[in-house]
């Protein structure tokens, strides 16, 4: 084996791993502050300059906690949970690109850890893993809130990734591959009418498509208004009730984890991933695109949460099943006959 | 030994060692989590064998969807412990020395009598999804259309029998 590529690959790990852990620790700190904005306070903003060190004193504290394991736990699967729930929400970044092949030193290096021809599924199989986290910790804690919300999460991912699944076939369709890459590049060419000023983006050919999208990602990474799972208001903190210390703490990174991979893959399969102005001139600008664009639906997470209340549980499974999904079925159908048609 | 028979040993052992946890585990949820442990290794051994989309397949439906299912059925009923099943039928102890005897059979014939299959292409192009979705759409469309309307008959039928269940 080549040794050079050995290298690249090893540094392309550690350079993925080292930004994407800084960085979720960065999107707590955001969504703590923009939380504080929305409410008319401040946030924190003690601990260096504009609260910039605060990720740094969380961790420490996380880890001096004292660890408490329930007497009546499944000690096992306690143990188990939370890596269950942390590693495919990591794994899922190594098949996902951020920009264009750049050339160093006259090797041309892919701007992805691997290219896999199926990495969209390979993501889809590897997010849903990531629920058997939170069932197990569920599961393990015997605690009948942790119940709950084990329970709650599986109902709720079993709905909601139906409607995952059904919304981005327009994309692929359209594409006419499942290579991430290959999706990118199909949207980077300009509509006819713009003089190459609009870019084919998939989210102006298919809107219901990245709608449907959005809101049951956003069911899938149990954030708000679809956090049932940790309905702190009747289940005290649903799943991961049981858990302190590192426990806890690696239970919120896999969140948020999962959350960048949600943002990326609507990135990714709506927005054109890494394409903007200029790109194709200085391919180091893709980088910087995908994380603007990566960014701007984080923000629209913490919005999200500041903004909207929760659902109920019997509106959340009303809402998957007697609209999301025949509206996904109906989406299909069009986009479908639009591919066999018009295209 | 190469990296990749290193590879299939670990994935063999793994397993093996899985499928025999899924059946000799007291606990259903134990059970459950082996097979989805033996979901995963299978998945990877289709990887290996350059079959990437039936691998994702596999994590897809298998361990993302229907186990999902097993285990939320499991949790709903908060079973602990599995009630012996064994214990209540005991004619089973007995049919199960000629069913092992048959198996045994039927792996010593598999091993000693039946050629190795040759491979036409260097690359067996079986498993990935532009040849699955031509043989799908060719050479398999009966069966393949007649599958679909199999598991519409079952999705109807499970709305039938939810339905009478609650009136």
């Amino acid at each position: 084996m080549d040794i050079y590529l050995l290298i690249e690959w090893s540094v392309k790990i550690g350079v993925v791993f080292f930004i994407l852990m800084t960085a979720l620790a960065y999107i707590v700190l955001l969504e703590r502050r923009l939380l504080g904005f929305i409410q008319m306070r401040l946030g924190p903003n003690r601990v260096g300059p504009f609260g910039m060190l605060q990720p740094l004193a969380d961790g420490i504290k996380f880890f001096f906690k004292e660890e408490v394991i329930p007497l009546e736990a499944d000690r096992t699967l306690y143990m188990l949970a939370p890596v269950v729930a942390l590693v495919p929400a990591l794994a899922t970044v190594s098949v996902i690109p951020f920009g264009d092949a750049i050339e160093i030193m006259g090797r041309k290096i892919p701007l992805c850890i691997t290219q896999v021809d199926i990495s969209l599924l390979v993501v889809f199989a590897l997010t849903s893993m990531g629920v058997y986290g939170i069932v197990l910790a569920g599961w393990s804690s015997n605690n009948k809130y942790s119940l709950m919300g084990g329970l709650r999460s599986s109902a709720q991912m079993i709905s909601y990734e139906l409607t995952l699944s059904l919304s981005i076939i327009g994309v692929v369709l359209f594409s006419g591959s499942l290579d991430l890459v290959q999706i990118v590049k199909e949207q980077m060419n300009p509509w006819a009418w713009s003089a190459g000023w609009i870019p084919k983006w998939n989210i102006f050919t298919q809107p219901i498509g990245f709608l449907l999208f959005l809101i049951s990602a956003i069911a899938e990474t149990n954030r708000v208004p679809f956090d049932l799972p940790e309905a702190e208001t009747e289940l005290v903190a649903g799943f991961h009730t049981e858990y302190s210390s590192m426990k806890f703490a690696i239970f919120f990174i896999a969140e948020y984890a999962n959350m960048v991979t949600a943002s990326s893959m609507a990135t990714l399969l709506f927005l054109g991933g890494w394409h903007g102005p200029f790109v194709k001139e200085v391919p180091l600008l893709g980088p910087i695109y995908f994380t603007l664009k990566v960014l701007f639906f984080l923000v629209l997470y913490i919005w999200l949460r500041g903004t909207l209340p929760r659902f109920r549980y019997d509106q959340l499974m009303k809402f998957g099943w007697k609209f999301m999904i025949p509206v996904a079925l109906a989406n299909v159908v069009l986009v479908a006959g639009i591919a066999l048609f018009l295209y | 030994m190469g990296l990749e028979q290193i590879f299939f040993l670990i994935l063999a052992v793994l397993s093996v060692g899985a499928g025999l946890s899924v059946i000799l585990q007291k606990s259903p949820l134990y059970s459950a989590f082996s097979l989805i442990g033996l979901f995963a290794c299978l998945a990877a051994l289709y990887v290996s064998l350059q079959a990437q989309f039936l691998g994702a397949i596999q994590i897809i439906v298998y361990a993302g969807a229907i186990m999902v299912l097993f285990i939320f059925v499991i949790m709903l009923l908060n079973i602990r412990k599995e009630e012996s099943a064994l214990d209540k039928y005991k004619y089973l102890y007995i049919l199960a020395v000629p069913f092992a005897i048959t198996l045994a059979a039927e792996i010593i014939y598999a091993l000693r009598f039946v050629q190795e299959p040759t491979f036409k292409t260097e690359k067996p192009m079986i498993g990935d999804s532009q040849s699955i979705g031509y043989g799908l759409y060719t050479t398999y469309l009966m069966p393949f259309e007649l599958t679909s309307i199999l598991i519409l008959l079952a999705i109807v039928g499970s709305v039938v029998l939810a339905r009478r269940e609650k009136d």
